[in-house]
């Protein structure tokens, strides 16, 4: 599952977040409104808790530049790159190994003071007015490497462009945390704080432990919000099995109605062209056909007008890109065209046994 | 040509069993035009709907040139309604959405001529009943008496042997039913063996033999007093058929 792949591959498996922060998606769940106060990842750091292998706390602004809307997060660099497996290939870190229990990463060339809180010795890495780009954002807007580059009134220097993800980030920069700060006039506020926790200490009651500790954010393991979005997607598929089987019926039961009345209204033509020498065999014929291109005809119509409801209303609905799938209109055909003749055939059977004479009684 | 076996049929209506027909045993020649008459509800039509294989009787037989028509298969005895027998109605019963033309092609169609020969000879039947400037028109763009020649033209397509009409000339004015008689008499100068169904007594002058239904029975049988041999010659002449 596409969702659970990503989330491994970035590393994180706690997320700390504002107190009123939904759960159902991952990548809004460090875009929200409210935020919590940075003080949090002191509180952490400086704590006695085990298992906390990496702290990345984050701030996320929306940006609209040329008409398309990007994400500026403020991050505490080496945090941030420890906890993103993803982007290995940028070749600056590499990925944090093993379940340590030290929130004190060493750092290239710094060594910590003991007691010296953590965000303090990690920053460095990423300058003030440095700027990572991701990878959709530097091709749309045309932004190299080294390049200069003005984000809500301040020049930043492009550090580096981003390998491609294949996830929103790739529509993100990512700027110094403080530096952003101080751009939006926040404080020191953040939106949510990445955890790379160690499996055993999870499972000890690490999430617990951290909850106590700050009793006023909201605790999450990754898992939880899988498992959340992995339920909506079964009930929605669920809901769409359900709404198939409804419309399938209600289909086949409106074309049964629909060819009984056609075969009453039509019984004078029946008998005429019996009389003219129309075996029961063409009779069945001619309805059999007629339930065919009323299949296509709606096979096709609904592959089409399906579609196009999807494309509409696939992202103002549910927030998902939908793109056409050829296959449906096949499956969309035969569904229609089975459905079609199955409730056809008997109306058009009894049109066929009819006799001509009682076609024909006059009434 | 045609005979009836102590033919019965009994419809069953509301639980109550109607005898429509009632033990009617015949026999009508080739070449014959016999007419036949009685009171509403005495079982004319479905004596002619027997006969022409599109009922089938409670009991008893019909032969149609030597053949059982009931103890064929449906499919077979559609065969044979197509290739032998015409029928005309009261009512027409032109399909609504044809012309006048495609209306004629549907036999020819069911004879499996190609399209361009159901024209072409859809054509020549219409000029035959005098409707060659109508072949584009609807049945709802048609006279009453236009309607009826487009259906004679219809059964004519696959040369019937046998007519079976039932009350043509009944929703038409006397002109037009003179029109349509004379080109029925003029089919039965064809060789061709006619049974109408009438109310009308100008009508069935125009038969040699009238047969008269009462209650399911046939109950008189004769030569038909020929009040007119050949009536209204000249109208015919007029009217072209
Ligand atoms: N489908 C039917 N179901 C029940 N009864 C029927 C049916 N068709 C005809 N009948 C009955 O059978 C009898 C004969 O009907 P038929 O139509 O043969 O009469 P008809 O002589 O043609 O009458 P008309 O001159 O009015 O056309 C009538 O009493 C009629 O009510
Ligand atoms: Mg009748």
């Amino acid at each position: 599952m596409a969702v659970a792949r990503e989330l491994d591959a970035l590393g994180t498996n706690i997320l700390i977040l504002p107190k009123s922060a939904s759960m159902q998606d991952y990548y809004s769940a460090d875009m929200q409104e409210e935020e919590i106060p940075e003080e949090y990842v002191t509180t952490l750091s400086t704590s006695d808790l085990s298992g906390l292998d990496n702290l990345s706390p984050k701030l996320s602004v929306p940006l609209e530049l040329e008409g398309r809307r990007f994400i500026l997060t403020g991050i505490l660099p080496k945090n941030e790159f420890k906890a993103k497996m993803a982007w290995q290939g940028a070749g600056i870190f590499a990925r944090p190994e093993g379940c340590g229990t030290v929130v004190d990463l060493p750092l290239a060339g710094v060594a910590p003071a003991p007691g010296e809180p953590a965000q303090r010795r990690i920053i460095e890495d990423l300058g003030e007015s440095e700027l990572l780009v991701g990878h959709d954002m530097a091709g749309e807007l045309g932004i190299t490497e080294g390049q200069s580059f003005t984000l809500m009134g301040k020049a930043f220097q492009v550090k580096a462009i981003l390998p491609m993800t294949g996830t929103v980030d790739d529509a993100r920069a990512f700027a110094h945390l403080h530096t952003l700060q101080a751009l939006a006039g926040k404080g020191a506020v953040i939106n949510a704080i990445e955890i790379v926790g160690c499996c055993e200490q999870i499972s000890k009651g690490l999430v617990q432990k951290i909850n106590q500790l700050l009793p006023e954010a909201k605790v999450v393991t990754i898992s939880q919000i899988v498992a959340t979005q992995v339920n909506t997607n079964h009930m929605m598929a669920r809901l769409s099995l359900l709404f198939l089987v409804i419309m399938v019926l209600v289909g086949g039961a409106s074309i049964a109605n629909y060819m009984y009345a056609n075969v009453y209204e039509r019984r004078r033509e029946i008998g005429t062209l019996m009389a003219l020498g129309a075996g029961p065999k063409l009779v069945l014929q001619v309805f059999l056909l007629k339930a065919l291109l009323l299949g296509v005809g709606g096979g096709v119509a609904g592959f089409f007008l399906g579609s196009a409801a999807a494309l509409w209303l696939g992202p103002r609905i549910a927030g998902v890109p939908v793109l056409p799938m050829p296959i449906l209109a096949f499956w969309a055909l035969v569904v229609a065209i089975a459905i079609a003749l199955a409730a056809s055939f008997f109306p058009a059977r009894r049109a066929a046994r009819l006799d001509p004479s009682v076609a024909l009684q006059e009434v | 040509m045609l005979k009836l076996e102590s033919v019965s049929k009994s419809y069953k209506h509301r639980g109550r069993v109607v005898n429509a027909l009632d033990d009617v045993s015949l026999e009508i020649g080739k070449g014959e035009f016999v007419s036949i008459m009685g009171p509403s509800g005495s079982g004319k039509s479905t004596f002619l709907l027997l006969l022409g294989g599109m009922l089938t009787p409670s009991r008893g037989k019909v032969h149609l040139g030597g053949v059982s028509v009931y103890d064929l298969a449906p499919a077979a005895r559609a065969e044979l309604r197509r290739q032998r027998l015409g029928f005309v109605f009261q009512s027409y019963n032109l399909v609504p959405y044809l012309t006048a033309l495609e209306n004629v092609q549907v036999p020819l169609f069911l004879a499996g001529l190609s399209g361009d020969r159901q024209r072409e000879r859809a054509r020549q039947l219409l000029d035959r009943v005098g409707l060659g400037d109508r072949m584009d028109h609807k049945p709802a763009e048609l006279s009453g008496g236009q309607q009826q020649r487009v259906a004679l033209a219809r059964m004519l397509a696959n040369d019937p042997e046998v007519i079976l009409a039932d009350e043509p000339t009944g929703n038409l004015d006397p002109e037009t039913s003179g029109m349509i008689l004379d080109f029925l008499q003029s089919l039965h100068r064809e060789g061709r063996t006619i049974l109408m169904v009438t109310h009308d007594p100008r009508a069935s002058a125009y038969a040699h033999k009238s047969l008269r239904l009462a209650e399911g029975r046939i109950s008189s049988n004769g030569a038909q007093p020929k009040i007119h041999p050949c009536p209204s010659t000249d109208t015919r002449v007029e009217h072209q058929i």
